[in-house]
């Protein structure tokens, strides 16, 4: 059985008033040397099927579709055996 | 001339929709459920604000693939005027209906308060009845406003008239200052290149009654119906 484990994250071109917070709120707290913090998200998808090209074919369009926002935001994926 | 306000899981702004046009307009309107497989008889599809889906994903991103949005969206092609506010704005976005996509507000804050808005084209099925330029005060309430599209997208909406409002202050300068959420060149609304389809952040049918602190978003309705009754 397969698992996908996809990220998304907004373009590079893209604010991310998030992650722009986040590092200035590391700053304050003394961090020293963080030069970007970009967010995004992490999704987990598990497949009954055992055959990596089809899997990936079908992450790959679910992510076109509704996993991400093309206008914004771009994905990768990574798809591994159950552990 | 009949309206269908579409009310989603999470959808709160229906009723307020149902009653503007009730109540104000005097027509008749449907609630439809997301669900459904038909608009029945309608005129004016309105896609009212809340949080479908609870938001979850992106907002509107699931709220697009329920079932009555293909009607929507066959409707809108046949030219139907179809007006999403605030989380229908948001769905718009992500059904590909408008361009752009919304990002989180700049302060990263859940903003409910009554802004500016001019009117930088009228000559839509939803804003006959405004002036070119005129500021009018309508209620905002949003986490994800911030409109986002790329600098070509930009050009185009802009080049065609397609911004439809944006955020100013109370005289009508378009300022940073005035801007509540970080979204490009104080977009508040747009239109796709047809003019049949609006998107629109702030809250119309929350302006309806002078009463309550403003009746401007009645002009709204207004031109929908005007336009309906001579079109």
């Amino acid at each position: 059985m397969l698992t996908a484990e996809i990220h998304v994250t907004l373009k590079d071109l893209v604010l991310d008033p998030q992650g722009t917070t986040l590092k200035r709120s590391m700053e304050t707290m003394g961090y020293k040397g963080v030069e970007d913090v970009r967010m995004g998200k992490f999704i987990q998808v598990k497949f009954d099927s055992s055959d990596r090209k089809a899997v990936e074919e079908r992450v790959k369009e679910m992510c076109q579709k509704i996993l991400s926002n093309p206008v914004i935001e771009q994905f990768s994926y990574t798809i591994a055996e159950d552990k | 001339m009949r309206f269908a306000v579409i009310t989603f899981p999470g959808s709160n702004c229906d009723y307020d929709c149902y009653r503007a046009v009730k109540d104000h307009l005097q027509c008749p309107v449907d609630y439809i459920w997301h669900r459904e497989h038909s608009l029945k008889e309608c005129d004016c599809v309105i896609l009212p604000g809340g949080f479908s889906y609870g938001d979850y994903l992106r907002t509107g991103a699931i709220a697009r693939f329920s079932p009555i949005m293909q009607e929507v969206m066959a409707f809108a092609e046949k030219g139907g005027p179809v007006i999403g506010i605030c989380n229908g704005f948001q769905i718009l976005l992500e059904s590909g209906l408008l361009p752009g996509a919304m990002l989180v507000n700049r302060s990263l804050q859940f903003i409910c308060k009554t802004i500016y808005l001019k009117t930088e084209n009228n000559k839509l099925p939803f804003t006959n009845k405004l002036s070119k330029g005129q500021v009018v005060r309508i209620p905002i309430a949003h986490k994800e406003g911030n409109y986002y599209a790329d600098q070509a997208t930009i050009k185009e909406l802009e080049d065609n008239g397609q911004v439809v409002f944006r955020y100013c202050d109370a005289e009508g300068s378009i300022k940073e200052s005035a801007n509540p959420n970080g979204s490009i060149n104080n977009i508040a609304g747009i239109t796709n290149k047809r003019g049949n389809v609006l998107g629109m952040m702030p809250h119309p049918e929350r302006a309806m009654e002078s009463l309550l602190g403003s009746a401007d978003g009645a002009l709204v309705f207004d031109s929908i119906k005007n336009y309906l009754s001579v079109r």
